[in-house]
């Protein structure tokens, strides 16, 4: 396990007197998919958001990619290679579903400061979006505003999104927040198709997907990280046991 | 699996025939316009056609508000400043015999847009009801800036003798200066359409419905917010110098407060976001301000309920009454 994709080390933020992410230790290898679990209120999308750079750590380094990227803003680095989808929908909700996939292209084709040529009819990115659209099942959609998709759509819309910004490291904030049972499934196997193709990081409450998509699972429990390993080891963790599964098991 | 079937590509079907109804709409207001106003003159009625030109250059200011506030979601209240800015960029040259036409509109525009990117860089790092206030406070420096300066008139105004010169052009003609104001609609229209579907326009009206998820595509959108603030002041400067060629007199009331809430309540009256709403919204608003303003002095509070009317009710303004309601920003 040499090549380190992504290695955060000793991450600490703390909101006032809450430590959400105490002393955190993370390394995402180059194909995998990573999966973080843990309780409400583990930490999770603020590790996310540390990572993708919505948040600065208070102490501790990141590096992504042989670079370190601590005070690297969110836009640059979405340009060096992470993507993120967000637990609460966060699509363009006033625009065409096309055109949230095709903004996505855009950023990746350098500055946008050209203010004559219609967007819309530019097949550089008409026909990649409606590719991306395709790997998620919207592409009969793509032409309606975002906001007529329904919640499940809209997680699709996320993930076309994040594809689109052409990642070395997907970071998925909990893609099946809020689904339904048949939602759930259509997202399980979205991301299972991914898998093979893109490194992820998946933040994830839900078991199934986790234990199906995951190739190593860290468990999160008030900040820290008690626990990594594969899905059976973290099955077999008595730690996590009474952390985290228990409770449910209970 | 999830992959959808090759099926056609829904066709825009539905939002493209709003679209070209809409289009179609604000097409016939303006051959509308230029119809009533050729008559108006030729017919001897000279004030239907000033009437006409302030409002085909209101219309430019609330093009270029819109620019801002509806394609781009900065809710701007200090817009008028604009509108001060290049009427005093035609008055002050003036008042010292300068008259050449292209130097004053290119002060102007200048003016506006060195004052836009100023204002704009320090406004822009605020969201929400900071940015309306600050806004609104830089309007009113401006205000008050020109309010002290005693050697243009101060609080009284500035007249202005002699319009704007341009070979071949007689602007003191008023059919002549309509024309100008008309074309120059023409042309912003057009300019601010190929803008906002642009790669450009796309950033900018991603930034209004979602900044954040923006910034996780890899969008720096400070500047390109500030870029359309910088464009939108720039045009609203023109329209300015237009204003002071058309009134002959300006004062610093031009760039008041109560102004830019006037362009305001055009844009969303007439459709904030889309192309001919600001046009709809401008002659409207005109024609409400002629007509009540004859019924009793306290226009004013009639118009104050009807824009509440028209927020609560009117979602998308009057824009949104033609061909539909919903709006296609794609």
């Amino acid at each position: 396990m040499a090549d380190f994709l992504l290695k955060a080390s000793n991450l600490k933020k703390s909101f006032g007197g809450v430590n959400a992410t105490d002393n955190v230790t993370l390394e995402v290898v180059e194909g995998e998919c990573h999966a973080v679990i843990g309780p409400n209120g583990a930490g999770k999308t603020t590790l996310i958001s540390l990572l993708n750079g919505a948040l600065r750590a208070d102490s501790g380094s990141i590096n992504f990619n042989g670079r370190r990227i601590n005070s690297v803003p969110v836009h640059k680095r979405c340009h060096l290679g992470l993507a993120r989808s967000f637990q609460i929908t966060s699509v363009l909700m006033d625009m065409q579903v096309i055109a949230n996939v095709a903004l996505a292209i855009q950023a990746q084709q350098g500055h946008s400061f050209r203010f004559w040529t219609h967007a819309g009819r530019d097949r550089r990115l008409s026909e990649p979006a409606l590719d991306f659209l395709a790997q998620v099942g919207l592409a009969g959609r793509a032409f309606e505003p975002a906001r007529s998709l329904s919640h499940g759509e809209r997680r699709q819309l996320e993930i076309a999104m994040a594809l689109a910004t052409n990642p070395k490291l997907l970071l998925l904030d909990e893609p099946m927040a809020g689904m339904g049972p048949d939602e759930s499934q259509v997202m399980i196997e979205t991301l299972a198709q991914l898998k093979r193709t893109k490194t992820m990081l998946l933040v994830e409450h839900d078991m199934d997907a986790v234990f199906t998509l995951a190739d190593r699972i860290s468990v999160l429990v008030y900040g820290r990280i008690i626990a990594t390993g594969t899905p059976d080891e973290i099955r077999g963790d008595d730690a996590v046991k009474r952390a985290y599964l228990g409770d449910e098991a209970a | 699996m999830t992959d959808a079937p090759l099926q056609p590509i829904a066709s825009p079907a539905k939002s493209e025939r709003k679209g070209i109804v809409r289009t179609a709409s604000g097409i016939a207001a303006l051959a509308l316009l230029l119809g009533l106003s050729l008559a108006a003159h030729y017919s001897g009625n000279g004030f239907y056609l000033d009437l006409a030109t302030r409002l085909t250059i209101l219309a430019i200011a609330a093009v270029s508000l819109n620019l801002v506030l509806g394609f781009g979601g900065m809710i701007s209240f200090g817009h008028a400043a604009y509108l001060g800015i290049g009427a005093y960029a035609v008055g002050i040259p003036a008042y010292y015999d300068i008259n050449d036409g292209f130097l004053q509109f290119s002060l102007a525009i200048g003016v506006s847009a060195v004052f836009a990117l100023l204002t704009g860089a320090i406004s822009l790092r605020t969201k929400g009801v900071y940015f309306i206030m600050i806004t609104m406070a830089f309007a009113q420096m401006a205000f008050f800036t020109m309010i002290s300066l005693d050697e243009y008139g101060g609080d009284d105004g500035l007249t202005i003798y002699l319009r704007s010169e341009f070979p071949a052009l007689d602007m003191e003609d008023n059919l002549t200066l309509f024309l100008v104001c008309y074309g120059s609609l023409l042309v912003v229209l057009f300019l601010v359409n190929r803008l906002v579907n642009s790669r450009f326009g796309m950033v900018i009206q991603g930034s209004k419905s979602n900044d954040v998820r923006m910034g996780a595509i890899g969008y720096n959108t400070y500047v390109y917010r500030l870029t359309a603030y910088v464009i939108a002041g720039a045009i609203c400067g023109y329209a300015g110098a237009l204003y002071a060629n058309f009134s002959s007199f300006i004062s610093p009331d031009t760039m008041a407060w109560s102004r830019s809430g006037e362009l305001m309540f055009m844009v969303i009256l007439g459709g904030a976001g889309t192309l001919f709403g600001p046009l709809f919204g401008t002659a409207v608003f005109l024609l409400l301000e002629e007509t009540l303003s004859r019924i009793t002095i306290h226009w004013n509070l009639i118009f104050g309920v009807l824009l509440i009317l028209s927020v609560l009710f009117m979602k998308g303004g009057i824009s949104g009454l033609i061909g539909g309601k919903e709006r296609d920003d794609g």
